[in-house]
């Protein structure tokens, strides 16, 4: 068809791809630019939690007898009494739970069978499994991962192909996706689920019910690796605890323990025909797969302290332990929380505050060490939900779509056959999001992660007004865009390219300067109308917004949702030894009487973080 | 082309002072130009290790307002990448990139010349172009379209319920952001 066109065709095409490819391109900065706002303040995040517990940490190993922060600590990490399992077993138990008659959602009998869950699949899409059959399902789940070894070896029969699927974080639309494009898990239908099932999603639970009940009907077909987000204190800050508590009040504490159990002992990898390595985060230079982990028993203790909840405590305390005891708990964080770089080495993962980055060089020799050829890992969000590094050798997969927002990434699984060749899926849920056009999707994102962003801003406006101040010694109220940047650079320490973000964040500029008081007051995020005289535990409040909430959740170690004045009090004297403020104690006792809405002397803890949460004046929702 | 850098003969040679300030005002041109490659380039420097995929240099130049041609993407990176390693340094793009700018090598297309473009597509007149006859234009002419940017092309530029292009509407709307 080409040789019929003219020469004036010829030149308009060739103009019009030029144009349309520029506005692709600018659409695709700005797409970028979004992601990176997610991802560093996603980091950011997770870097805060792990100061906060490094900070416990060193609380335990310098307490002075006297203290009283010594006793909220232990009161914090006090196991409760060390029993053995069958106790555990007596204290879980469903028996006595009765299922009224008013309860319309699923049965379940056992065995569990292929039909039972598949019935339960069907059933989540509109109904709550009631808390006995919970209890059951995991009861079984625990009894059985005790026996399961730390690293699944499994091999591809040569009629077959095995799926493997990354984090899901709760998304129960994404599984259900996964589902219905691949098919239900069986013996004929091998998966692999690498790990952070749970978390920032709001079916978490119902996630893990779901997998847990083809672990048990498949043991040999499906296998679940353990994630960083298979932890009860990540959990503590990253919603999943909140949910369980939310949807079963009476038994939600229950449940918890037992999670917590599980996860202890779900297993940290699996091999394919010992050649295809998946784990959750990665590896490191000191990864041994073979060395450490025919200590079965001390492994499977060890496997316990891959949170960060009682490393501190139980680390301290054997007295025997060796190079290789502490080497094995390093190893176990590696696996869960590394990412890879582009450069040779290994580093400490700073960013996320865990685990390492790893190098090619790394890779190179850790495959070669086991005879492996690929590494499969998840751990971070892809735009197309799967990535190759390290020269190929190394594949991201991750399935939860839409995870920073709708329209942000696509979510992927691998199918794999006996040629160890991986073939991708990928696939986006929500039907909108399928309907919007490339503007509008990166438009969404976009004002998504501005809302967030305005949000970082405002928690720390002292100290950008500190800043700005730093840059206008003649107190004019005005400074110029290039010191804009880089005192929010300095304050908010998030990377991001201010320059390319300013107009944006900034309305308005005069000859290239900004009325930096203003701009921080046209923000527009409102706070809640209270009573209270210092201001400042205001900020630190909105500043340390998930701080405090983990912290208000491990206090309240019966899951009850309220905590007394004096835990409070305790919670804030903590908080501002960790963050080296001054907080007075009128300025507490001030906020608790403020905040008990119920006047009956305990602070309800959902109650309180919805009165600090930050909402957005100029969102167009 | 602008020529903003010039000013009349005359008028220097009344003012000295104004050759300084237009000195000044040429290396603070300089270096501003200079922050907004750098900013742009950041944008896709993940290790932070000043280094860009060679596959992501199209759009960073696309996105500070230039409108370069496939075959001027390719001689550009040819200049700047060493070795074939897929990956570009900051200190052979910055200097490459600063002479684009400065030059205005790749200058946009003005609003009129992509209308005629597009009028000279529609050969019947109808003011609006059939997803097929857009499709036959960009997929086999010029530096055509692969089969997915084709069908980006459609889901982003077609009307929804007609499912015809008005190119006429999308040349005002889609004009050129102010970058920076």
């Amino acid at each position: 068809m080409g040789c019929g066109m003219g020469k004036s065709e010829l030149q308009a095409a060739l103009l019009i791809q030029r144009w349309y490819r520029q506005y692709v391109a600018r659409l695709e900065m700005r797409r970028r630019c979004t992601w990176n706002i997610f991802q560093s303040i996603e980091y950011a995040g997770e870097q805060d939690q792990i100061k906060l517990y490094n900070f416990f940490g060193f609380l335990m190993d310098h307490f002075t007898p006297a203290s009283s922060e010594r006793n909220l600590i232990s009161h914090i990490f006090r196991e409760n009494e060390i029993c053995r399992d069958i106790e555990w077993e007596r204290y879980f138990c469903y028996k006595s739970i009765e299922v009224p008659e008013s309860y319309t959602g699923p049965h379940l009998t056992f065995p569990m069978t292929f039909c039972g869950v598949s019935k339960l699949v069907e059933a989540f899409k509109h109904k709550q499994l009631h808390a006995r059959y919970v209890l059951q399902i995991l009861g079984e789940t625990w009894r059985l991962l005790r026996i399961l070894p730390n690293i699944n070896y499994v091999s591809v029969c040569h009629n077959q192909e095995i799926t493997i699927c990354g984090d899901l974080h709760g998304h129960l639309e994404d599984l259900l996706l996964i589902f219905y494009k691949n098919g239900l898990p069986s013996s004929e239908k091998p998966y692999v689920f690498n790990g952070d099932f749970v978390d920032r999603g709001k079916n978490s639970l119902e996630i893990l019910l779901i997998l847990f009940g083809f672990l048990l009907v498949y043991p040999n077909d499906v296998h679940l690796n353990r994630g960083n987000h298979e932890d009860h204190i990540v959990n503590l800050r990253y919603g999943f605890t909140k949910e369980v508590l939310g949807k079963y009040r009476v038994h939600g504490k229950k449940i918890l323990k037992l999670l917590q159990k599980i996860f202890s002992w779900l297993p940290l990898a699996t091999v394919i025909d010992h050649k295809v390595l998946i784990v959750h985060g990665g590896i490191s230079d000191m990864t041994d797969l073979n060395l450490s982990w025919s200590l079965e028993d001390e492994l499977k203790r060890r496997r316990r302290l891959a949170g960060f909840d009682q490393s501190y405590g139980e680390m301290n305390k054997s007295e025997s332990d060796s190079d290789s005891d502490t080497d094995i708990s390093i190893q176990i964080v590696d696996l869960l929380w590394s990412d890879p770089m582009p450069q040779n080495g290994c580093i400490p993962n700073e960013v996320r505050g865990g685990g390492c980055y790893w190098g090619p060089d790394i890779t190179e020799e850790v495959l070669e060490r086991h005879n492996l050829q690929l590494l499969i890992r998840s751990h971070e969000c892809k735009q197309d939900g799967y990535e190759f590094c390290h020269n190929r050798r190394v594949l991201t997969i991750f399935s939860a779509s839409n995870y920073y927002e709708v329209g942000s990434n696509r979510g992927a699984y691998i199918r794999m056959g006996p040629d160890l060749v991986p073939h991708f899926i990928q696939y986006q849920a929500s039907r909108t999001s399928r309907e919007l056009t490339l503007t509008q999707s990166v438009g969404w994102t976009e004002r998504s992660a501005l809302r967030a962003l305005r949000e970082q801003l405002f928690v720390h406006k002292s100290d950008l007004i500190s800043a700005f101040q730093e840059f206008d010694p003649n107190n004019t109220g005005m400074i110029s865009l290039r010191h804009w940047a880089s005192a929010t650079e300095t304050v908010l320490n998030l990377g991001l390219p201010w320059r390319v973000l300013r107009p944006q964040l900034v309305n308005s500029t005069k000859y290239g300067m900004v009325d930096y008081q203003q701009w921080i007051r046209e923000l527009s995020i409102t706070e809640p109308k209270l009573e209270i005289s210092d201001t400042s535990i205001l900020e630190t409040m909105y500043k340390n917004h998930s701080n405090l909430e983990t912290i208000f959740r491990i206090i309240d170690t019966d899951h009850s949702g309220s905590i007394s004045f004096e835990e409070f009090r305790q919670t804030w004297k903590l908080l501002s030894s960790h963050l080296k403020t001054e907080i007075s104690d009128e300025a507490i006792a001030d906020l608790a009487q403020s905040i008990d809405f119920n006047k009956d002397g305990s602070i309800d803890i959902n109650e309180f973080m919805e009165a600090f949460r930050l909402v957005d004046l100029s969102a167009h929702t | 082309m602008n020529h903003t850098d010039k000013t009349p003969v005359v008028a220097r040679r009344r003012d000295n002072n104004m050759a300084e300030s237009n000195n000044q005002s040429a290396e603070t041109k300089l270096s501003e130009v200079q922050k907004r490659i750098k900013a742009a380039f950041e944008t896709f420097d993940n290790a932070a290790n000043n280094t860009v995929d060679v596959r992501e240099i199209g759009t960073i130049i696309y996105s500070l307002g230039c409108f370069p041609s496939q075959a001027d993407l390719h001689d550009f990176i040819a200049e700047v990448e060493e070795d074939h390693s897929g990956y570009i340094h900051l200190d052979s793009f910055l200097p490459a990139m600063t002479k684009v700018l400065l030059e205005h090598k790749f200058p946009p297309i003005p609003k009129d010349l992509l209308l005629q473009a597009f009028e000279v597509l529609d050969k019947d007149n109808k003011g609006y172009l059939e997803p097929e006859e857009l499709t036959k234009y960009m997929t086999q002419e010029g530096e055509p379209f692969t089969q997915e940017e084709m069908d980006e092309m459609l889901t982003a530029l077609a009307d929804h319920e007609r499912n015809v292009v008005y190119y006429k509407d999308l040349i005002s709307q889609l004009a050129i952001d102010p970058d920076m």
